[in-house]
Protein backbone atom coordinates (compact mmCIF):
# COMPACT_ATOMS: atom_id res chain seq x y z
CA UNK A 1 0.00 0.00 0.00
CA UNK A 2 2.44 2.53 1.16
CA UNK A 3 4.93 3.88 -1.30
CA UNK A 4 8.40 2.38 -1.10
CA UNK A 5 12.02 2.91 -2.06
CA UNK A 6 14.06 0.10 -3.56
CA UNK A 7 17.77 0.41 -2.84
CA UNK A 8 20.09 -1.08 -5.43
CA UNK A 9 23.68 -0.91 -6.62
CA UNK A 10 24.93 -1.98 -10.04
CA UNK A 11 21.53 -3.45 -10.79
CA UNK A 12 21.48 -5.67 -7.72
CA UNK A 13 18.63 -5.01 -5.31
CA UNK A 14 19.82 -4.55 -1.76
CA UNK A 15 16.69 -3.76 0.21
CA UNK A 16 13.17 -2.35 0.09
CA UNK A 17 12.05 0.42 2.40
CA UNK A 18 8.33 1.13 2.76
CA UNK A 19 7.69 4.84 3.41
CA UNK A 20 5.66 4.35 6.54
CA UNK A 21 6.92 7.34 8.48
CA UNK A 22 6.16 10.99 8.09
CA UNK A 23 9.86 11.71 7.67
CA UNK A 24 12.54 9.20 6.78
CA UNK A 25 16.23 10.01 6.55
CA UNK A 26 18.88 8.60 4.26
CA UNK A 27 22.54 8.75 5.31
CA UNK A 28 25.74 7.00 6.24
CA UNK A 29 25.22 7.01 9.99
CA UNK A 30 23.40 4.12 11.60
CA UNK A 31 20.52 6.08 13.06
CA UNK A 32 19.16 6.88 9.60
CA UNK A 33 16.04 5.03 8.50
CA UNK A 34 17.85 4.15 5.29
CA UNK A 35 21.47 3.71 6.28
CA UNK A 36 24.00 3.36 3.46
CA UNK A 37 27.45 2.62 4.75
CA UNK A 38 29.56 4.25 2.09
CA UNK A 39 31.98 7.17 2.33
CA UNK A 40 30.39 8.97 -0.63
CA UNK A 41 27.22 9.28 1.43
CA UNK A 42 26.99 12.07 4.00
CA UNK A 43 26.14 11.33 7.63
CA UNK A 44 22.66 12.71 7.05
CA UNK A 45 22.32 12.92 3.31
CA UNK A 46 18.67 13.38 2.48
CA UNK A 47 15.18 13.11 3.90
CA UNK A 48 11.86 11.98 2.49
CA UNK A 49 8.78 13.65 3.86
CA UNK A 50 5.51 11.87 3.16
CA UNK A 51 2.21 13.67 3.50
CA UNK A 52 -0.67 11.28 2.94
CA UNK A 53 -0.11 10.09 -0.62
CA UNK A 54 2.62 12.54 -1.66
CA UNK A 55 6.33 12.17 -0.92
CA UNK A 56 8.96 14.87 -1.15
CA UNK A 57 12.71 14.37 -1.32
CA UNK A 58 15.01 16.92 0.27
CA UNK A 59 18.81 17.10 0.16
CA UNK A 60 20.10 17.80 3.68
CA UNK A 61 23.09 19.85 2.46
CA UNK A 62 25.02 16.71 1.67
CA UNK A 63 28.62 16.91 0.51
CA UNK A 64 28.17 15.07 -2.77
CA UNK A 65 24.54 15.90 -3.51
CA UNK A 66 22.08 13.67 -5.29
CA UNK A 67 20.27 13.37 -8.57
CA UNK A 68 16.72 12.41 -9.51
CA UNK A 69 16.38 10.79 -12.94
CA UNK A 70 19.85 12.07 -13.75
CA UNK A 71 19.22 15.67 -12.73
CA UNK A 72 20.94 17.25 -9.72
CA UNK A 73 18.34 18.59 -7.32
CA UNK A 74 17.89 19.94 -3.80
CA UNK A 75 14.21 19.32 -3.44
CA UNK A 76 11.91 17.14 -5.49
CA UNK A 77 8.29 16.06 -5.51
CA UNK A 78 8.60 12.30 -6.08
CA UNK A 79 6.60 10.64 -8.84
CA UNK A 80 6.19 6.93 -9.47
CA UNK A 81 9.37 5.27 -10.87
CA UNK A 82 11.65 8.23 -10.09
CA UNK A 83 15.23 7.10 -9.56
CA UNK A 84 17.27 8.85 -6.88
CA UNK A 85 21.03 8.43 -7.19
CA UNK A 86 23.41 8.92 -4.30
CA UNK A 87 26.95 8.02 -5.28
CA UNK A 88 26.78 4.55 -6.78
CA UNK A 89 23.51 3.75 -5.09
CA UNK A 90 20.12 3.98 -6.68
CA UNK A 91 16.81 4.35 -4.90
CA UNK A 92 13.73 3.79 -6.99
CA UNK A 93 10.48 5.32 -5.80
CA UNK A 94 7.44 3.12 -6.32
CA UNK A 95 3.93 4.12 -5.43
CA UNK A 96 1.02 1.92 -6.35
CA UNK A 97 -1.52 4.55 -5.40
CA UNK A 98 -3.46 5.36 -8.46
CA UNK A 99 -2.85 8.94 -9.31
CA UNK A 100 -5.69 11.32 -8.69
CA UNK A 101 -5.57 12.26 -12.32
CA UNK A 102 -7.33 8.97 -12.92
CA UNK A 103 -10.59 8.21 -11.18
CA UNK A 104 -9.76 6.37 -8.01
CA UNK A 105 -11.38 5.46 -4.77
CA UNK A 106 -9.80 8.48 -3.19
CA UNK A 107 -11.76 10.82 -5.35
CA UNK A 108 -14.36 12.16 -2.96
CA UNK A 109 -13.83 15.41 -1.21
CA UNK A 110 -12.88 14.85 2.38
CA UNK A 111 -12.27 17.02 5.35
CA UNK A 112 -8.78 17.17 6.73
CA UNK A 113 -8.46 18.30 10.29
CA UNK A 114 -5.30 19.58 11.83
CA UNK A 115 -4.57 17.80 15.10
CA UNK A 116 -5.61 19.50 18.30
CA UNK A 117 -2.66 21.58 19.52
CA UNK A 118 -2.12 19.72 22.83
CA UNK A 119 0.02 16.78 21.89
CA UNK A 120 -0.72 15.24 25.28
CA UNK A 121 -4.28 14.48 24.31
CA UNK A 122 -3.01 12.79 21.20
CA UNK A 123 -2.19 9.13 21.69
CA UNK A 124 -1.95 8.64 17.96
CA UNK A 125 1.77 9.41 17.91
CA UNK A 126 3.19 6.52 15.96
CA UNK A 127 6.10 4.67 17.56
CA UNK A 128 9.40 5.77 16.16
CA UNK A 129 8.36 9.19 14.90
CA UNK A 130 10.55 10.94 17.45
CA UNK A 131 13.63 10.48 15.26
CA UNK A 132 15.57 13.62 14.52
CA UNK A 133 13.77 15.58 17.22
CA UNK A 134 11.73 17.42 14.64
CA UNK A 135 8.14 17.26 15.68
CA UNK A 136 6.47 15.33 12.97
CA UNK A 137 3.17 16.91 12.15
CA UNK A 138 0.50 14.30 12.35
CA UNK A 139 -2.43 14.88 10.13
CA UNK A 140 -5.64 13.12 10.73
CA UNK A 141 -7.85 12.40 7.84
CA UNK A 142 -11.45 12.13 8.58
CA UNK A 143 -13.25 10.29 5.89
CA UNK A 144 -16.63 11.76 5.52
CA UNK A 145 -16.78 10.69 1.94
CA UNK A 146 -18.13 7.31 1.05
CA UNK A 147 -15.62 5.37 -0.91
CA UNK A 148 -16.94 4.57 -4.29
CA UNK A 149 -15.91 1.11 -5.27
CA UNK A 150 -15.90 1.94 -8.91
CA UNK A 151 -13.75 0.35 -11.53
CA UNK A 152 -11.33 2.89 -12.90
CA UNK A 153 -13.11 4.28 -15.89
CA UNK A 154 -9.95 6.01 -17.03
CA UNK A 155 -9.89 3.99 -20.20
CA UNK A 156 -12.91 5.80 -21.50
CA UNK A 157 -11.75 9.16 -20.16
CA UNK A 158 -8.32 8.70 -21.73
CA UNK A 159 -9.87 7.61 -24.94
CA UNK A 160 -12.01 10.70 -24.88
CA UNK A 161 -9.06 12.97 -24.26
CA UNK A 162 -6.83 11.13 -26.64
CA UNK A 163 -9.59 11.28 -29.19
CA UNK A 164 -9.72 15.04 -28.96
CA UNK A 165 -6.01 15.49 -29.43
CA UNK A 166 -5.73 12.91 -32.18
CA UNK A 167 -8.78 14.27 -33.95
CA UNK A 168 -8.07 15.23 -37.54
CA UNK A 169 -7.46 18.95 -37.94
CA UNK A 170 -10.60 20.66 -39.12
CA UNK A 171 -10.85 23.77 -41.21
CA UNK A 172 -13.50 26.22 -42.34
CA UNK A 173 -12.88 27.84 -45.68
CA UNK A 174 -14.65 31.03 -46.69
CA UNK A 175 -16.45 30.62 -50.00
CA UNK A 176 -17.68 34.11 -50.92
CA UNK A 177 -16.99 37.80 -50.36
CA UNK A 178 -13.64 39.58 -50.20
CA UNK A 179 -12.08 36.90 -48.02
CA UNK A 180 -13.09 34.03 -50.30
CA UNK A 181 -10.60 31.21 -50.26
CA UNK A 182 -9.28 32.01 -46.80
CA UNK A 183 -8.93 29.06 -44.46
CA UNK A 184 -9.43 29.09 -40.74
CA UNK A 185 -7.95 26.16 -38.91
CA UNK A 186 -9.97 25.07 -35.88
CA UNK A 187 -7.14 24.59 -33.42
CA UNK A 188 -8.87 25.89 -30.33
CA UNK A 189 -11.61 24.20 -28.36
CA UNK A 190 -13.76 27.20 -29.06
CA UNK A 191 -13.77 29.33 -32.20
CA UNK A 192 -16.19 32.19 -32.77
CA UNK A 193 -17.53 33.13 -36.17
CA UNK A 194 -19.49 36.18 -37.29
CA UNK A 195 -19.79 39.81 -36.31
CA UNK A 196 -20.48 40.75 -32.69
CA UNK A 197 -23.78 42.60 -32.40
CA UNK A 198 -24.97 41.21 -35.72
CA UNK A 199 -24.69 37.44 -35.72
CA UNK A 200 -22.28 35.25 -33.80
CA UNK A 201 -21.92 31.50 -33.68
CA UNK A 202 -19.35 29.37 -31.97
CA UNK A 203 -17.63 26.22 -33.19
CA UNK A 204 -16.73 23.86 -30.37
CA UNK A 205 -14.36 20.96 -30.57
CA UNK A 206 -15.52 17.97 -28.55
CA UNK A 207 -14.26 14.40 -28.31
CA UNK A 208 -16.96 13.23 -30.68
CA UNK A 209 -16.54 15.95 -33.27
CA UNK A 210 -17.20 19.60 -34.03
CA UNK A 211 -20.39 21.43 -33.23
CA UNK A 212 -21.83 24.78 -34.21
CA UNK A 213 -23.99 26.70 -31.73
CA UNK A 214 -25.85 29.98 -32.10
CA UNK A 215 -24.58 32.65 -29.66
CA UNK A 216 -26.22 35.96 -30.55
CA UNK A 217 -28.08 37.76 -33.30
CA UNK A 218 -31.57 37.79 -34.75
CA UNK A 219 -31.16 34.98 -37.19
CA UNK A 220 -29.73 31.54 -36.65
CA UNK A 221 -26.80 30.27 -38.69
CA UNK A 222 -27.63 28.07 -41.66
CA UNK A 223 -26.05 24.70 -42.32
CA UNK A 224 -26.54 23.40 -45.87
CA UNK A 225 -29.31 25.93 -46.40
CA UNK A 226 -31.24 25.03 -43.23
CA UNK A 227 -31.30 27.25 -40.15
CA UNK A 228 -30.08 25.39 -37.10
CA UNK A 229 -32.10 25.37 -33.87
CA UNK A 230 -30.87 26.83 -30.61
CA UNK A 231 -29.24 23.46 -29.90
CA UNK A 232 -25.69 22.57 -30.81
CA UNK A 233 -25.50 21.09 -34.30
CA UNK A 234 -22.84 18.55 -35.22
CA UNK A 235 -20.89 19.35 -38.36
CA UNK A 236 -20.19 16.80 -41.05
CA UNK A 237 -17.49 16.88 -43.68
CA UNK A 238 -18.22 19.47 -46.41
CA UNK A 239 -21.13 21.07 -44.58
CA UNK A 240 -21.69 24.63 -45.78
CA UNK A 241 -22.26 27.16 -43.01
CA UNK A 242 -23.87 30.50 -43.75
CA UNK A 243 -23.54 33.25 -41.22
CA UNK A 244 -24.16 37.00 -41.61
CA UNK A 245 -24.10 36.59 -45.38
CA UNK A 246 -20.80 34.73 -45.43
CA UNK A 247 -20.69 31.17 -46.68
CA UNK A 248 -18.03 28.80 -45.53
CA UNK A 249 -17.28 25.14 -45.88
CA UNK A 250 -16.30 22.83 -43.04
CA UNK A 251 -13.97 19.93 -43.72
CA UNK A 252 -11.25 17.81 -42.14
CA UNK A 253 -7.72 18.30 -43.30
CA UNK A 254 -5.36 15.51 -44.23
CA UNK B 1 -30.36 51.39 -9.72
CA UNK B 2 -32.15 48.26 -8.73
CA UNK B 3 -29.75 45.39 -8.19
CA UNK B 4 -32.05 43.04 -10.06
CA UNK B 5 -31.66 45.05 -13.29
CA UNK B 6 -27.92 45.50 -12.90
CA UNK B 7 -27.02 41.83 -12.91
CA UNK B 8 -27.66 38.93 -15.21
CA UNK B 9 -27.46 35.63 -13.36
CA UNK B 10 -27.51 32.08 -14.67
CA UNK B 11 -26.86 28.84 -12.85
CA UNK B 12 -26.63 25.22 -13.86
CA UNK B 13 -25.73 21.99 -12.10
CA UNK B 14 -25.04 18.51 -13.43
CA UNK B 15 -24.24 15.19 -11.70
CA UNK B 16 -21.31 14.53 -14.05
CA UNK B 17 -20.51 11.32 -15.89
CA UNK B 18 -19.59 9.03 -12.99
CA UNK B 19 -21.64 9.89 -9.92
CA UNK B 20 -25.20 8.68 -9.69
CA UNK B 21 -26.47 11.65 -7.72
CA UNK B 22 -25.76 15.30 -7.35
CA UNK B 23 -24.47 16.55 -4.01
CA UNK B 24 -24.07 20.13 -5.18
CA UNK B 25 -26.68 22.79 -4.46
CA UNK B 26 -27.02 26.19 -6.07
CA UNK B 27 -29.40 29.09 -5.50
CA UNK B 28 -29.73 32.64 -6.79
CA UNK B 29 -31.79 35.48 -5.38
CA UNK B 30 -31.63 38.20 -8.04
CA UNK B 31 -33.83 40.59 -6.02
CA UNK B 32 -31.09 41.10 -3.47
CA UNK B 33 -28.06 40.24 -5.61
CA UNK B 34 -27.26 37.01 -3.81
CA UNK B 35 -25.75 33.82 -5.27
CA UNK B 36 -24.85 30.69 -3.30
CA UNK B 37 -23.20 27.42 -4.31
CA UNK B 38 -22.36 24.46 -2.05
CA UNK B 39 -20.66 21.11 -2.65
CA UNK B 40 -21.77 18.57 -0.08
CA UNK B 41 -19.94 15.53 1.22
CA UNK B 42 -20.97 12.54 3.28
CA UNK B 43 -22.32 9.08 2.68
CA UNK B 44 -25.61 8.10 1.04
CA UNK B 45 -27.58 11.26 0.47
CA UNK B 46 -26.03 13.16 3.40
CA UNK B 47 -23.95 15.30 1.04
CA UNK B 48 -27.07 16.60 -0.68
CA UNK B 49 -28.68 17.25 2.67
CA UNK B 50 -25.70 19.25 3.91
CA UNK B 51 -25.33 21.38 0.78
CA UNK B 52 -29.10 21.86 0.65
CA UNK B 53 -29.25 23.11 4.23
CA UNK B 54 -26.31 25.46 3.67
CA UNK B 55 -27.80 27.04 0.56
CA UNK B 56 -31.32 27.39 1.92
CA UNK B 57 -30.22 28.86 5.26
CA UNK B 58 -28.05 31.51 3.60
CA UNK B 59 -30.56 32.41 0.89
CA UNK B 60 -33.60 32.53 3.16
CA UNK B 61 -31.99 34.41 6.01
CA UNK B 62 -30.02 36.93 3.97
CA UNK B 63 -32.88 37.78 1.62
CA UNK B 64 -35.30 38.10 4.51
CA UNK B 65 -33.04 40.53 6.36
CA UNK B 66 -32.39 42.58 3.25
CA UNK B 67 -36.10 43.21 2.74
CA UNK B 68 -35.99 45.58 5.67
CA UNK B 69 -32.37 46.68 5.72
CA UNK B 70 -29.70 47.99 3.44
CA UNK B 71 -26.48 46.01 3.06
CA UNK B 72 -24.34 49.16 3.28
CA UNK B 73 -25.54 49.95 6.80
CA UNK B 74 -22.85 49.72 9.40
CA UNK B 75 -23.15 47.09 12.03
CA UNK B 76 -22.76 48.84 15.36
CA UNK B 77 -20.42 46.47 17.09
CA UNK B 78 -17.50 46.19 14.68
CA UNK B 79 -18.20 48.77 11.98
CA UNK B 80 -18.40 46.32 9.07
CA UNK B 81 -21.09 46.44 6.41
CA UNK B 82 -24.34 44.69 7.17
CA UNK B 83 -23.80 42.71 3.94
CA UNK B 84 -20.57 41.26 5.28
CA UNK B 85 -21.89 40.42 8.69
CA UNK B 86 -25.02 38.84 7.19
CA UNK B 87 -22.88 36.48 5.15
CA UNK B 88 -20.72 35.60 8.12
CA UNK B 89 -23.59 35.06 10.55
CA UNK B 90 -25.61 32.97 8.16
CA UNK B 91 -22.77 30.74 7.00
CA UNK B 92 -22.20 30.13 10.70
CA UNK B 93 -25.90 29.52 11.18
CA UNK B 94 -25.78 26.96 8.35
CA UNK B 95 -22.78 25.39 10.06
CA UNK B 96 -24.72 25.02 13.30
CA UNK B 97 -27.79 23.53 11.55
CA UNK B 98 -25.76 20.96 9.65
CA UNK B 99 -23.67 20.12 12.69
CA UNK B 100 -26.75 19.54 14.83
CA UNK B 101 -28.51 17.50 12.16
CA UNK B 102 -25.38 15.37 11.84
CA UNK B 103 -25.18 14.92 15.61
CA UNK B 104 -28.81 13.94 16.04
CA UNK B 105 -29.36 11.77 12.94
CA UNK B 106 -27.00 8.81 12.69
CA UNK B 107 -27.42 8.54 8.93
CA UNK B 108 -26.12 12.10 8.57
CA UNK B 109 -23.11 11.67 10.85
CA UNK B 110 -20.04 13.40 9.50
CA UNK B 111 -21.78 15.23 6.68
CA UNK B 112 -20.48 18.61 5.65
CA UNK B 113 -20.30 20.97 2.74
CA UNK B 114 -18.21 23.63 1.12
CA UNK B 115 -19.84 26.95 0.33
CA UNK B 116 -19.12 29.96 -1.82
CA UNK B 117 -21.43 32.92 -1.85
CA UNK B 118 -21.49 36.41 -3.32
CA UNK B 119 -23.67 39.32 -2.22
CA UNK B 120 -23.65 42.17 -4.74
CA UNK B 121 -24.46 45.65 -3.44
CA UNK B 122 -23.31 49.23 -3.95
CA UNK B 123 -20.83 48.47 -6.77
CA UNK B 124 -19.18 45.85 -4.59
CA UNK B 125 -19.40 42.15 -3.97
CA UNK B 126 -18.95 40.54 -0.58
CA UNK B 127 -17.57 37.05 -1.09
CA UNK B 128 -17.76 34.43 1.62
CA UNK B 129 -16.35 30.95 1.25
CA UNK B 130 -15.40 27.81 3.12
CA UNK B 131 -13.61 24.85 1.51
CA UNK B 132 -12.60 24.41 -2.11
CA UNK B 133 -15.53 25.80 -4.06
CA UNK B 134 -14.31 28.84 -5.92
CA UNK B 135 -15.22 32.24 -7.25
CA UNK B 136 -13.48 33.45 -10.38
CA UNK B 137 -13.66 36.91 -11.91
CA UNK B 138 -13.23 37.69 -15.59
CA UNK B 139 -12.32 41.35 -16.01
CA UNK B 140 -11.44 42.32 -19.56
CA UNK B 141 -9.61 39.22 -20.72
CA UNK B 142 -8.07 38.34 -17.38
CA UNK B 143 -9.45 35.46 -15.35
CA UNK B 144 -8.56 35.50 -11.68
CA UNK B 145 -9.48 33.29 -8.75
CA UNK B 146 -10.74 35.61 -6.06
CA UNK B 147 -11.18 32.96 -3.39
CA UNK B 148 -8.36 30.87 -2.05
CA UNK B 149 -9.18 27.21 -1.45
CA UNK B 150 -9.15 25.91 2.08
CA UNK B 151 -7.38 22.75 1.02
CA UNK B 152 -4.25 20.82 1.84
CA UNK B 153 -2.92 21.51 -1.63
CA UNK B 154 -3.38 25.27 -1.32
CA UNK B 155 -1.65 25.23 2.07
CA UNK B 156 1.27 23.37 0.56
CA UNK B 157 1.43 25.86 -2.29
CA UNK B 158 1.34 28.76 0.18
CA UNK B 159 4.11 27.29 2.28
CA UNK B 160 6.30 26.90 -0.80
CA UNK B 161 6.31 23.13 -0.61
CA UNK B 162 4.57 22.68 -3.95
CA UNK B 163 4.58 24.79 -7.06
CA UNK B 164 1.29 25.44 -8.80
CA UNK B 165 2.41 23.18 -11.67
CA UNK B 166 3.40 20.38 -9.28
CA UNK B 167 0.03 20.63 -7.57
CA UNK B 168 -1.54 19.02 -10.63
CA UNK B 169 0.60 15.92 -9.96
CA UNK B 170 -0.40 15.63 -6.33
CA UNK B 171 -2.32 12.61 -5.18
CA UNK B 172 -3.79 14.55 -2.28
CA UNK B 173 -6.53 16.34 -4.15
CA UNK B 174 -9.98 16.91 -2.71
CA UNK B 175 -8.80 17.29 0.87
CA UNK B 176 -10.39 20.36 2.36
CA UNK B 177 -9.09 21.88 5.56
CA UNK B 178 -12.27 23.77 6.40
CA UNK B 179 -15.89 22.78 5.84
CA UNK B 180 -19.37 23.81 6.92
CA UNK B 181 -21.05 21.48 9.43
CA UNK B 182 -18.08 19.41 10.58
CA UNK B 183 -17.24 21.27 13.79
CA UNK B 184 -19.35 23.26 16.23
CA UNK B 185 -17.38 26.42 15.43
CA UNK B 186 -16.23 27.59 12.03
CA UNK B 187 -14.89 30.82 10.54
CA UNK B 188 -15.89 31.62 6.95
CA UNK B 189 -13.43 33.70 4.95
CA UNK B 190 -15.02 36.94 3.76
CA UNK B 191 -13.62 39.65 1.51
CA UNK B 192 -15.19 42.60 -0.28
CA UNK B 193 -14.19 43.39 -3.87
CA UNK B 194 -15.02 46.33 -6.09
CA UNK B 195 -17.18 45.50 -9.08
CA UNK B 196 -16.91 47.02 -12.57
CA UNK B 197 -19.47 46.98 -15.34
CA UNK B 198 -18.63 44.13 -17.72
CA UNK B 199 -17.17 41.85 -15.04
CA UNK B 200 -18.20 38.21 -15.16
CA UNK B 201 -18.22 36.26 -11.91
CA UNK B 202 -18.09 32.48 -11.93
CA UNK B 203 -18.88 30.41 -8.86
CA UNK B 204 -18.11 26.74 -9.27
CA UNK B 205 -17.66 23.45 -7.46
CA UNK B 206 -14.35 21.59 -7.80
CA UNK B 207 -15.98 19.35 -10.41
CA UNK B 208 -15.30 22.19 -12.84
CA UNK B 209 -11.81 23.37 -11.95
CA UNK B 210 -10.46 19.84 -11.40
CA UNK B 211 -11.53 18.79 -14.87
CA UNK B 212 -11.11 21.97 -16.91
CA UNK B 213 -7.94 24.04 -17.17
CA UNK B 214 -8.16 27.72 -16.26
CA UNK B 215 -7.20 28.75 -19.81
CA UNK B 216 -10.21 26.89 -21.18
CA UNK B 217 -12.49 28.48 -18.59
CA UNK B 218 -11.06 31.85 -19.56
CA UNK B 219 -11.56 31.40 -23.29
CA UNK B 220 -15.10 30.13 -22.81
CA UNK B 221 -16.09 33.08 -20.64
CA UNK B 222 -14.39 35.56 -22.97
CA UNK B 223 -16.09 34.19 -26.06
CA UNK B 224 -19.52 33.54 -24.67
CA UNK B 225 -19.92 36.37 -22.20
CA UNK B 226 -22.96 37.73 -24.00
CA UNK B 227 -24.76 34.41 -23.72
CA UNK B 228 -24.50 33.19 -20.13
CA UNK B 229 -26.70 30.10 -20.55
CA UNK B 230 -24.51 28.92 -23.40
CA UNK B 231 -21.33 29.70 -21.45
CA UNK B 232 -22.57 27.73 -18.42
CA UNK B 233 -23.59 24.90 -20.70
CA UNK B 234 -20.25 24.82 -22.41
CA UNK B 235 -18.31 24.84 -19.09
CA UNK B 236 -20.26 21.83 -17.85
CA UNK B 237 -19.88 20.12 -21.21
CA UNK B 238 -16.09 20.55 -21.07
CA UNK B 239 -15.95 19.07 -17.56
CA UNK B 240 -18.00 16.09 -18.73
CA UNK B 241 -16.03 15.67 -21.96
CA UNK B 242 -12.86 15.46 -19.85
CA UNK B 243 -14.31 12.65 -17.76
CA UNK B 244 -16.86 14.41 -15.53
CA UNK B 245 -15.72 12.55 -12.44
CA UNK B 246 -17.52 14.80 -9.99
CA UNK B 247 -20.72 16.79 -9.81
CA UNK B 248 -20.23 20.08 -11.59
CA UNK B 249 -22.05 23.29 -10.82
CA UNK B 250 -21.61 26.82 -12.06
CA UNK B 251 -23.24 30.16 -11.35
CA UNK B 252 -22.45 33.01 -13.72
CA UNK B 253 -23.07 36.65 -12.89
CA UNK B 254 -22.62 39.39 -15.48
CA UNK B 255 -22.55 43.00 -14.37
CA UNK B 256 -24.62 45.02 -16.84
CA UNK B 257 -24.84 48.37 -15.04
CA UNK B 258 -23.53 50.10 -11.97
CA UNK B 259 -25.56 49.60 -8.84
CA UNK B 260 -24.55 52.23 -6.31
CA UNK B 261 -26.84 52.55 -3.34
CA UNK B 262 -28.74 55.87 -3.47
CA UNK B 263 -27.38 58.15 -0.78
CA UNK B 264 -29.32 61.49 -0.72
CA UNK B 265 -32.42 61.85 1.49
CA UNK B 266 -34.60 62.28 -1.59
CA UNK B 267 -33.35 59.00 -3.04
CA UNK B 268 -33.95 57.28 0.24
CA UNK B 269 -37.47 58.61 0.32
CA UNK B 270 -38.13 57.29 -3.18
CA UNK B 271 -36.78 53.88 -2.24
CA UNK B 272 -39.03 53.95 0.78
CA UNK B 273 -42.05 54.65 -1.42
CA UNK B 274 -41.17 51.81 -3.73
CA UNK B 275 -41.46 49.29 -0.94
Amino acid sequence: MAAKLILSMDGAIIKEYPLTKERMTIGRKEHNDIAIDNLAVSGEHAAIVTILLDSFLEDLDSTNGLTVNGKATKKHFLQNNDVIEIGKYKLKYITDQISQTTPADFEKTMVLRAPVKQAASKPAEKPGTQAGGKAAQVVEVELTGRFEAQKPTNASADAAQGGASKQAAAVVQILNGPNAGKELELVKNLTTLGKPGLQVAVLTRRPNGFFITHVEGEGFPMVNGQAITNQAHQLKEHDVIELAGVKMEFYFKG
Amino acid sequence: MNIKDALEIFSETHPGMVRSHNEDSVACEPACGLVVLADGMGGYNAGEVASGIAVSVVVTEVSYRLKYANPVERVAKDGEDLGVSLLRENIQKANASIFHAAQSQPQYAGMGTTIVTGLFYDNRVAVGHVGDSRMYRLRGEVLETITRDHSLLQEQIDSGMLSVEDARLSKNKNLVTRAVGIDAEMQPEIHVHDVLVGDIYLLCSDGLNDMVEDVDIQSTLCTLQNNLPLAANRLIQMANDNGGRDNVSVILVRVKRTFAVPRGWMAKLLVWFEK
